[in-house]
């Protein structure tokens, strides 16, 4: 439904759409997120459920952020998914969803993808000087060297420290 | 030192700001986190939550486990309900490989989920009273706590880490004596609810403590990404389990409390009359449940039992494929949300159709509750945050995964 609105008022903005089980997922480019983001909230998906990302090393370009929201008037989900590459930045939503600062921090924590504009972008989970990030697909499982401080070089980070 | 000199210093100290570290091991975190906290005299001008402390890379380590061993995991997350935590996962790899499990293993499963919730709301209740100071309540509803452990022992084998579900399914069926155990349960746990109310609800410390302390607004609760019982006490009247019905709780009678002002003590209240509707619920499965199998029939998804495999060869084929190859998953993405304890417990599977999950997403409903904190508490004194702090119900286990 609210699919319908977003084309009728953003006219191709999504450029692509799927169902699967029951879940509707629009992606939308970066430069539109925004548009589409205060069209949805406008729209009633007040409750933004979850922002996570997807790593896809093979892909260009690398990551997809994933936005969950929920419209707590009509129960309606959606799934919103926005391609980034490696080192792009993404528009934060911390000034809209303030649930949406520690998911950012997270994504940034775990993911490496930064937020633009976000008020206090530190690492969430991990500790400050922590390399690397973990839920890329080429950090190794076991953690790799990131317990060893000194005179280590990473090899997922492409020998460089920091 | 002249008088003029000390006088001076005090002068400074006092106009100085005061650092406070709660955490990471203080007995109101209730699991490993910090919060470091600036006073000015005893009240609050800045909370700084610093977590991870607990981390241990659950969603990492799910990549390289098959759906089924990522089960135990799911335990170690809201450790004091970890059925819920099996149950949301199980109920998020069946949307994936769209199945829909037995009418019996449902009801056990929204049985032991509801046994769950009222233990995790008996955790939250009474530790949440015991930091502010009134230590009986947790004495008499942690008596029922342990009968609510006893049953999940009897039925999974274990007190704290469960894994029960299975996907399709259950381990197994519930063992006989269980439901003798559960209606004396149902009946004990009533009438500690009762006591713990005539304990706290009109007590005038209690009220004291805990009214005002915490306030939110619908809207704010939202915007912060609130669910689960701090969001109904806000006055939001969102249930999954009514809203978006999954293992048949459309078919059980049972309302939803809603609280007016979103502070501690309608969180409380919301904890009490849900406790009350879990055991309704309870009650409801008790006298409608059926025999009939607890698992899928189909051998691509759910393990033969035991007996077949040492005796046919089929069964035995299925059970060595399963076991070493896994299921057949589909490709695709799925966003399934369960009503935990804390609130909405989310998984986010995407399947690229390999035998582990390409990405597991455990959307834990503690974390933007815990990110308003700073917001909850400031201006508030000292001892707010510590009574904040417990009725938010924060489990480190679920916040750092």
């Amino acid at each position: 439904m609210v699919i319908e609105h977003i084309d009728a008022q953003l006219p191709g903005t999504i450029t692509d759409r799927h169902a699967f089980r029951g879940d509707q997922t629009i992606v939308v480019a970066k430069a539109n997120f925004l548009a589409v983001v205060e069209l949805l909230h406008r729209e009633g998906f007040q409750l933004l459920v979850d922002l996570t990302a997807v790593d896809w090393p093979e892909r260009e370009p690398r990551f997809d952020v994933v936005y969950h929201w929920l419209n707590l008037a009509s129960q309606e989900r959606l799934r919103l998914k926005v391609p980034v590459a490696d080192g792009e930045a993404m528009p934060t939503l911390a000034g809209i969803f303030k649930t949406a600062n520690w998911f950012e921090r997270e994504v940034f924590d775990l993911f490496g993808i930064p937020f633009d504009g976000h008020p206090d972008l530190r690492r969430l989970l991990t500790w400050e000087d922590f390399q690397g990030h973990p839920l890329r697909k080429d950090f190794p499982l076991d953690g790799g060297d990131v317990f060893c401080m000194e005179g280590c070089t990473a090899p997922y980070n492409n020998g460089e420290r920091g | 030192m002249t008088m003029d000199s000390i006088g001076m210093t005090r002068q400074m100290l006092d106009g100085d700001k005061m650092i406070v570290n709660m955490g990471p091991s203080h007995p109101t975190t209730h699991g490993t986190l910090r919060i470091v906290l600036e006073l000015e005299g005893e009240t609050i001008t800045k909370a700084t939550p610093e977590m991870g402390y607990l981390h241990r890379g659950v969603e990492k380590l799910g990549e390289s486990l098959s759906y089924q061993q990522f089960i135990p995991l799911t335990d170690r997350l809201n450790y004091c309900s970890s059925i819920m935590n099996n149950v949301g996962y199980t109920c998020a790899v069946e949307k994936l490989l769209g199945i829909e499990i037995p009418k019996r293993a449902q009801a056990i499963r929204v049985l032991m989920s509801e046994l769950a919730r009222v233990a995790d709301h008996i955790v939250c209740v009474g530790v949440n009273a015991v930091d502010i100071g009134a230590f009986t309540a947790f004495l008499y509803l942690f008596k029922q706590r342990e009968t609510a452990y006893d049953l999940f022992e009897m039925a999974t084998g274990q007190r704290l880490h469960t894994s029960f579900t299975r996907i399709g399914g259950l381990f197994r069926d519930i063992p006989d004596g269980f439901v003798p155990l559960a209606e004396r349960f149902l009946v004990e746990c009533e009438a500690a609810v009762d006591e713990c109310e005539r304990l706290l609800t009109h007590n005038p410390i209690w009220h004291d403590r805990t009214k005002g302390i915490g306030a939110i607004s619908p809207e704010d609760a939202i915007n912060w990404g609130y669910t689960g019982p701090c969001l109904r006490a806000a006055g939001v009247p969102q249930d999954l389990r009514k809203a978006q019905p999954y293992l048949g709780y459309e078919t059980y009678d049972f309302d939803i409390p809603v609280g007016t002002t979103g502070d501690v003590f309608d969180r409380y209240l919301v904890r009490i009359e849900e406790m009350r509707q879990s055991l309704r619920i309870i009650r409801q499965v008790l006298d409608r449940l059926e025999p009939g199998p607890v698992n899928v029939d189909d051998p691509k998804i759910a393990l033969p039992s035991k007996e077949k495999v040492y005796t046919r060869m089929e069964s035995l084929i299925h059970h060595f494929k399963l076991i070493m190859h896994g299921m057949e998953m589909p490709v695709g993405e799925v966003y399934s949300a369960t009503e935990a304890a804390n609130g909405e417990l989310g998984f986010y599977l995407v399947s690229d159709g390999g035998k582990n999950p390409y990405r597991i997403r455990v959307r834990p409903p503690c974390l933007p509750i815990f990110n308003s904190f700073n917001d909850q508490v400031k201006g508030c004194l000292l001892a707010d945050a510590v009574a904040v702090l417990g009725a938010m119900n924060i489990i480190a286990g679920e916040l750092d995964r």
